[in-house]
């Protein structure tokens, strides 16, 4: 089959050797694969470690963003400053703000504090309310405007400690720090300490972090990744009932039933071509077509996905056409002889012996495009979304974020702890990678047909 | 052929017409849904990153406050945003644009040819520029406006002819200052934040310092002088930050001796890592800039599409919100958070009431 150049004995000529004893060349050769094996080991190395390091940053940055401290006391929800028409109508309860709401937490608070025994005489009351994360009053007149007969009643609540009472248990805000930082002092953490010691505050796992919405850079205990996920996985939706048939159909025609001429060779580049196009430009072209031509709303996971289909597209077609090839032509032409048209060999043979293959490519392109943000720049998905898009499919219309672009936003608020919470995201993210690419290589191991 | 080939096949292609009817069904339903979308209910925001921040704090409030849904809130930078505001009017364009600098007549003509001609101008408060070091670092506690001209221009007038700037230790430019290497960590271009730096520091202290005076002198026209003053040494003592605040952060972290350019809501957040120097011998609080005593400060605006309000819901309901008083006043959460509160507030909430345009 190959050629061997070195056939013993015509390279050697009249010198003598053994297979016993290496002679000067032998050495030469086995040093040289030696060499690159270590070359190999290194390369290799240097990837895990990469990886790890990677890992290693993220996780320790990141894992603490998943635990939330919270503060649980009784508030006394007055009737004259909730209800001042003593109606319980929530329309004009409605009237008081969120503002309103303070003072009863601060005095819920207050009282908690002293029937445990904790002094806090020293600090003003500002600070004492700060304790508190300051999502506090929109949670407690949510509450209350859904429950309007609870009025004048005392009830137990549980609410956010403010981000940097949650950093001082995370090891984030020391007292040392809290001496210079403008925006806690060493007095709250003082109460908080006490708080914790008299089982009024405790850290705990916090699912507001997956499911809540964003928040805003003055409460970052709030902020949470439900608004990105469930936009991420509108758009991925959106992405897999297009791509998948139109990817299909596409490798389908040009690998079995289009000529081959100059014309299918050309298509057949610029699909090559568009696969390494930067993401960036498919977001100016959705832009320009989608919204505003076609005029899909802004910041729309519909608009999204129809970008991300166009940048997945070349990649579903490229990962079907590579499976419908190795599919061996035996098969077609079995099927083509027993009397099957062209259409039936490729849609009862060639495509189910195929699809293992596609179903990889487009759970691979689909995780490329799951971790996608430039493209959504440019159509109003990188944004301050807090409202949850409705339920499909007048959800894919509503305003969302995205994972990625979630990870992207929170890196560049200034509050320090929002970089616990971006490598937070940054996890999730990965979790969902690792699950889509190892239902990828279970669909691979499982189906795969070796000829 | 035997029957459980048969059957086998039979199978497969009903799990493929069921797979095809899926997907076409999916599609109806999208194109139909496509023609049937309804109405934009919520505000749509974009523009300065630096009033991100505010602009947020206030659209959170709104929606916990009012039935209209939460505004979409997107950055991307002043000029960014007055452009796409300057797109047209219509549902698919934004309703406000978020600015750290106020509209250029450029900008106001391109709007009047896309049909946008009656704009509202609100004006939020005021942003301060301050200059942070690392809190353990060298003692940078007071800056001059000359300093910093001296410490980056690129070229000084030096008897009669301009020379590429030979000073490298913030002790050349000014003696009283720490002697270490020049690294400064200033925005990039794209930022608002930069054309108030060059004006209100650079142009400033080259006007302190003289420089400009002997470059009249060596018979350059104002405007080729202003320029002079204005260029930036490129020799990698001071850099260019195109990203945001987190990453100016991020390198002073890393270098003992560099100073930044920050806004002071960023360096009220982070308090127990950066400290600020003064400036003038003015050290930036709320309260100095307020009074205009701390020189490197400048006005945050946003812009409302007149032809908005009344077609999408809560638009102006948004608006009266973001300045009225308990949020835009001077113990509201905008002041709180590191906005210097306007003092002519009440002029600026009159305004928006009366819709009344540029």
């Amino acid at each position: 089959m190959t050629d061997l150049s070195a056939v013993p004995g015509t390279a050697g000529g009249a010198k003598k050797s053994s297979i016993l004893e290496a002679d000067a060349r032998t050495r030469r050769r086995n040093a040289a694969e030696a060499r690159f094996k270590v070359y190999g080991m290194l390369a290799v190395a240097t990837g895990v470690l990469a990886l790890i390091l990677l890992l290693i940053s993220i996780l320790s940055n990141g894992l603490s963003s998943f635990r939330q401290t919270f503060v649980t006391f009784d508030v006394p929800l007055s009737a004259e400053t909730l209800d001042p028409n003593g109606n319980r109508n929530p329309d004009e309860m409605s009237k008081v703000s969120t503002f309103g709401y303070s003072p009863l937490i601060l005095n819920g608070l207050k009282e908690a504090l002293s029937a445990r025994g904790i002094s806090v005489d020293e600090v003003p009351d500002a600070d004492l309310a700060n304790i508190i994360s300051r999502a506090a009053a929109a949670d407690l007149r949510d509450f209350v405007l859904a429950n309007p007969q609870v009025v004048g009643e005392t009830l137990s609540f549980e609410f956010l400690a403010n981000g940097r009472i949650d950093g001082f248990f995370k090891g984030r805000v020391t007292y040392e720090s809290a001496e210079r930082d403008s925006n806690v002092t060493p007095d709250q953490l003082r109460v908080a300490e006490a708080m914790v010691a008299a089982d009024l505050m405790e850290t705990r796992f916090n699912w507001g972090f997956i499911t809540g919405p964003d928040a805003s850079g003055q409460r970052p205990e709030s902020a949470g990744l439900g608004v990105a996920i469930l936009g991420s996985f509108y758009m991925m939706l959106v992405v897999l009932v297009l791509t998948l048939p139109i990817g299909v159909a596409a490798s389908i025609y040009l690998e079995e039933f289009a000529p081959k001429n100059r014309f299918t060779d050309l298509i057949e580049v610029n699909i090559s071509n568009l696969a390494a196009v930067p993401s960036i430009v498919f977001g100016i072209l959705g832009l320009a077509v989608f919204i505003n031509f076609a005029g899909l709303p802004q910041s729309a996971p519909i608009v999204g996905g129809l970008v991300l289909t166009l940048m997945t597209l070349p990649t579903i077609i490229i990962a079907t056409r590579a499976s419908l090839k190795s599919v061996p032509p035996s098969i077609r032409q079995a099927a083509l002889g027993v009397g099957a048209s062209k259409m039936q060999s490729v849609f009862h043979h060639v495509l189910p012996l195929a699809a293992p293959g596609i179903l990889t490519g487009t759970i691979i392109g689909l995780a490329q495009a799951l971790g996608e943000t430039a493209p959504l720049l440019l159509i109003g998905m990188v944004a301050f979304v807090r409202e949850y898009p409705e339920g499909l499919p007048q959800g894919l219309f509503d305003p969302a974020s995205a994972l990625p672009v979630q990870v992207y936003q929170w890196t560049q608020r200034s509050d320090p702890a929002f970089v616990e919470r971006a490598s937070g995201a940054i996890i999730v993210l990965l979790v969902f990678l690792v699950l889509m690419n190892a239902v990828a290589v279970l669909l691979r191991r499982r189906f795969e047909r070796r000829w | 052929m035997s029957a459980t080939l048969r059957r086998l096949i039979l199978v497969r292609q009903e799990q493929l017409m069921s797979f095809t009817k899926i997907a076409a069904s999916a599609l109806a339903i999208a194109a139909v849904s496509a023609t049937a979308a309804a109405a934009r209910d919520n505000v749509q925001i974009a523009g300065s990153s630096t009033v991100l921040p505010y602009a947020s704090i206030v659209a959170e409030a709104f929606g916990e406050n009012f039935d209209f849904p939460t505004p979409v809130v997107e950055s991307g930078g002043s000029s960014t945003g007055l452009r796409r505001f300057c797109e047209g009017v219509g549902e698919n364009t934004i309703d406000i644009a978020n600015s750290s600098r106020s509209i250029r007549s450029s900008e106001i003509e391109t709007c009047a040819a896309n049909g946008v001609t009656d704009i509202i101008e609100v004006r939020i408060g005021y942003d301060g520029i301050v200059f942070a070091s690392q809190i353990d670092g060298p003692a940078f506690t007071a800056f001059e406006p000359k300093d910093w001209y001296l410490a980056l221009a690129a070229e000084l007038p030096v008897d009669g002819a301009m020379v590429a700037n030979p000073n490298m230790t913030w002790a050349d430019a000014n003696a009283d200052l720490p002697a270490v290497e020049i690294a400064a960590f200033i925005p990039g271009t794209r930022h608002g934040t930069r054309e108030v730096f060059e004006e209100k520091v650079i142009l400033q202290g080259c006007e302190d310092s003289g420089a400009m005076a002997a470059m009249t002198a060596m018979g350059m026209d104002d405007d080729a002088a202003e320029e002079a003053c204005m260029a930036i040494r490129a020799d990698g003592k001071s850099v260019d930050i195109d990203g945001d605040y987190t990453e100016t952060l991020a390198r002073i972290d890393a270098n003992a001796n560099g100073i930044g350019v920050f806004g002071l809501a960023f360096y009220e957040n982070n308090t127990d890592k950066l400290k600020v120097a003064t400036m003038g011998g003015v050290a930036p609080s709320t309260a100095t800039i307020a009074s205009g005593e701390y020189p490197v400060s400048r006005p945050l605006f946003f812009y409302i599409k007149k032809a908005h309000i009344g077609v999408i819901p809560g638009l102006k309901e948004y608006a009266e919100f973001f300045v009225s008083n308990e949020i835009a006043g001077p113990t509201g959460p905008l002041a709180n958070y590191g906005l210097v509160s306007d003092p002519e507030l009440s002029a600026v909430q009159a305004m928006v009431a009366n819709e009344e345009t540029m």
